[in-house]
């Protein structure tokens, strides 16, 4: 065991971890504060595993941008008055049950299919190739998602105005 | 030498269950669009795994547009959360029943 598969197995561990604590508690600031630490350890795995631009997004977008997104509209909206009803235990635990299984047959697969138990090699795509290959390879997705960021902001836009129309004049 | 892929392949199974779970047995619509995210997050290091695995860059492209995703998904849902709750006043799935 290298020190690399060490610092892989700590680093799954830790994200398991907080990401199941993250799932279940009832407070949901803690939630996201959890699911920042979760992102934290994405990304140090993604470094791990030869993508140091993709380690550093996801720090910036996953971690920062996003799950401060979910921060602010918790702190816009008072939920702790708000109790959350959970699902009675024997709604669920079937539900629970099936994915188990689902999980115990998902590991089978994973490994018994031919060429899983191959070893991964330490490698590194510089942000410089990745840079080129991207936009070389990939420019027409480049230019789909650049779309679909400009209709989520539309998107965005057109549901917090209509709600101040609302808000100032009666209802429709 | 790291890991063998397996590995990977099932950490990314053990998150995007953990995601499901939350997605499915939690009720409220914060929790769920964050199980979304898990799921998503799940996709992404998959993906990354088998970058490395078939030595290929395409792995790590689609992750770049998996952050975009999200993060339209989550601005959009979130955007539409925030409009409900001022609707109908709670974040439960089972209140949403106006049209009733």
């Amino acid at each position: 065991m290298t020190l690399y598969s060490f610092i892989f197995y700590v680093v799954a561990a830790v994200i398991v971890a907080s990401t199941a604590v993250a799932i279940t508690r009832r407070n949901l600031v803690h939630a996201v504060i959890y699911l920042i630490f979760s992102f934290f350890g994405t990304a140090m795995l993604f470094y791990l595993l030869g993508a140091p631009l993709l380690a550093v997004l996801e720090v910036i977008i996953y971690a920062g941008a996003i799950m401060v997104l979910f921060l602010f509209i918790l702190m816009m909206i008072r939920t702790e008055s708000h109790q959350e009803l959970m699902f009675p235990l024997s709604q669920w635990l079937p539900a629970a049950l099936f994915g188990l299984i689902y999980v115990g047959v998902g590991f089978l697969t994973v490994a018994t299919t031919p060429g899983t138990e191959i070893t991964l090699k330490m490698v590194l795509a510089t942000p410089r190739e990745f840079a080129l290959y991207v936009f070389q390879r990939q420019w027409f997705s480049v230019e789909i998602v650049s779309l679909l960021l400009l209709v989520a902001l539309m998107g965005a836009l057109h549901l917090g105005k209509g709600e101040k129309k609302n808000n100032g004049e009666d209802e429709v | 030498m790291i890991v063998p892929f397996s590995h990977v392949l099932m950490l990314a199974g053990i998150l995007f269950l953990l995601g499901m779970f939350c997605a499915v047995a939690r009720r409220n619509l914060i929790m769920i669009v964050l199980g979304v995210e898990i799921m998503l997050n799940a996709a992404s290091i998959a993906f990354v795994g088998a970058s490395v695995r078939w030595q290929s860059l395409e792995g790590q492209s689609f992750v770049l547009f998996i952050l975009a995703v999200a993060a339209t998904e989550v601005s959009v849902g979130l955007a539409i959360i925030v409009y409900a709750f001022r609707r109908t006043g709670s974040f439960d799935p089972g209140a949403y029943n106006i049209l009733r």
